[in-house]
């Protein structure tokens, strides 16, 4: 047999007597997966073992539930929901109807690209707002990529709102309400001069990056939460819409304007 | 219970005839060296003998590359491709852009799923007919029990505009339909006499052109995975290159809300 094996801090498995590929006990950073941590968990507090590998404090399981749920359902408007949406009419499958939902809200415009971005600055700033004035009028370029993916517009802040919206005013009033919370309570302080340093109102990514720096994740976490906690509204948008069908979805069939083409219809 | 002997015999063991790499030295692809016995092979030949392990002629190979080429559609407002855009439009990275586009190929209104199922119908319908059947009533028992037949009709025109062309191009390689051709334009005849006056689609043309080409219907329905995949990344270049964001918003008033009334939490 091979001697090559999977390290893991995370999991451990005893097998069965009977089947050294079925698992008797599982255990999740040293915790009885379904002998204890089942009957006696909450799902934010095994979800926040899973990332950080100890028990979350009650302070941690609330910020970290008021995240999942101010993340849950980015909407039918939203492009990565609107992306499952498409496949869904479609009659694709549903996993690939998530994995639309995955591609499209992992970019730079409200994706989780730019949650990373923002995380990346507030590790350099942390709670200096002369460094973050700094920052914000020069965004860190990703070096890994060529320039069509670098953000167009400073991470956690809408390039496109007029004022700051009233959800997420209630996300960050909300989540700064847990003790611990101390760079969303900064950022509610804050808000108003970081708004008029960069001239656009705060989204919903900026509130999600503080609350990610207080339950002490990095970027990678960050990232990795984001995606997954956006799942479930493009699952069930997905859903209904694959109920109603293709003819009562936007097609936008005469919103294609063809460019320098003679023989266009 | 069958118990897990199988997995025993599979620990850290692989059997395969359809190659491997053998780093540093070369690479197997189904028998032959990827590097000096492939070398100049057109990628869809490579394709086409990855899936079924037999090598095609030049002719049947321009059939197929044409096949891809002519559905590969650069248009943001079909489906899969609006999935390819608003990567693009998000500032996602292209991989993801192709990947997801064309996971959501597999679809049931275009894609693998409609030319799986002309492609039975087909088959069972030439296998009918050789045993005695009426194209006629098999045609009636299709539409009654599902009324609609696979491989005719399409979701947004009454006709498509890839039959002509491919039919053309078939002329210009003086190709001679086979079996499955002859019975796809039968069928389309005498469903142009029914009230539904379906035409044959362009899942219904590849159906018949894979199987007359000696394809199975497991290979036809693998051979057209990719098939799209030339429109996709047009469409998310067109995304980024426009301003982030901006492809097809919609503001709230363009949600339909059909839902409970408000009501409290509490």
């Amino acid at each position: 047999m091979s001697a090559e094996k999977i390290s893991s801090k995370i999991w451990k498995e005893v097998p069965e007597a009977d089947n050294p590929f079925a698992a008797s006990v599982c255990y999740c950073s040293g915790f009885d997966v379904y002998g204890e941590v089942l009957p006696k968990a909450g799902w934010i507090e095994y979800l926040y073992l899973l990332l950080m590998g100890e028990r979350p404090s009650i302070h941690q399981t609330r910020l970290l539930e008021l995240l999942a749920i101010a993340l849950a359902n980015p909407g039918p408007r939203d492009l990565s929901v609107r992306a499952a949406m498409n496949g869904a009419v479609g009659g694709s499958n549903n996993a690939s109807n998530l994995i639309a939902a995955l591609a499209v809200g992992a970019g730079g415009f409200g994706g989780s690209r730019e949650l990373v971005a923002l995380m990346q600055i507030w590790s350099k700033c942390g709670q200096d707002i002369d460094l973050w004035s700094h920052y914000l009028a020069n965004p860190p370029k990703e070096e890994r990529r060529d320039d069509w993916m670098h953000l167009s517009h400073v991470p956690g802040f809408d390039p496109y709102g007029a004022s700051r919206s009233k959800p997420v005013q209630q996300i960050l009033d909300c989540l700064a309400s847990v003790p611990t919370a101390a760079n969303v309570k900064w950022l509610q302080r804050n808000v108003s001069n970081l708004e008029t340093a960069v001239d656009m109102p705060l989204s919903m990514i900026a509130v999600v990056a503080a609350a990610c720096i207080d339950l002490s994740l990095d970027y990678n976490q960050g990232e990795m939460l984001y995606l997954m906690l956006r799942l479930p509204g493009a699952a069930v948008h997905a859903l209904e819409q694959k109920k109603m069908g293709w003819r009562k979805y936007p097609f936008f069939g005469d919103a294609v304007e063809l460019l320098d083409y003679p023989h266009a219809d | 219970m069958k118990g897990p002997n199988q997995l025993h015999q599979c620990e850290d063991r692989w059997q395969t005839r359809m190659g491997a790499a053998m780093l540093p030295k070369r690479t197997i692809f189904r028998g032959k060296d990827l590097h000096q016995d492939l070398a100049d092979w057109p990628w869809i030949k490579l394709y086409i003998y990855g899936i079924t392990g037999r090598i095609f002629d030049e002719a049947d190979l321009k059939i197929l590359n044409a096949i891809w080429v002519f559905t590969s559609y650069p248009d943001p407002r079909i489906w899969n491709n609006r999935i390819a855009g608003f990567c693009g439009t998000a500032r996602s990275p292209a991989s993801l852009a192709v990947a997801a586009a064309l996971s959501v190929s597999d679809a049931e209104i275009y894609g693998g799923q409609p030319l799986l199922n002309a492609i039975k119908f087909l088959e069972s319908t030439v296998e009918s007919i050789s045993n005695g059947g009426s194209l006629s009533e098999l045609i009636t028992s299709e539409l009654k029990q599902f009324r609609k037949i696979a491989g005719y009709g399409r979701p947004k025109a009454s006709s498509d505009e890839r039959i002509k062309p491919m039919l053309r191009f078939l002329r210009r390689l003086d190709y001679q339909h086979g079996p499955y051709m002859d019975m796809a334009f039968k069928i389309e005849s005498l469903l142009l006499e029914t009230r539904r006056r379906m035409r044959l689609n362009y899942a219904g043309l590849v159906a018949a052109l894979c199987a007359d080409i000696g394809l199975s219907a497991q290979e036809s329905y693998l051979f057209v995975v990719p098939i799209f995949t030339a429109g996709f990344l047009p469409c998310y270049i067109d995304g980024v290159s426009h301003a982030e964001g901006t492809l097809f918003p919609l503001r709230c008033e363009r949600i339909n809300y059909l839902g409970p009334n408000q009501r409290s939490w509490d």
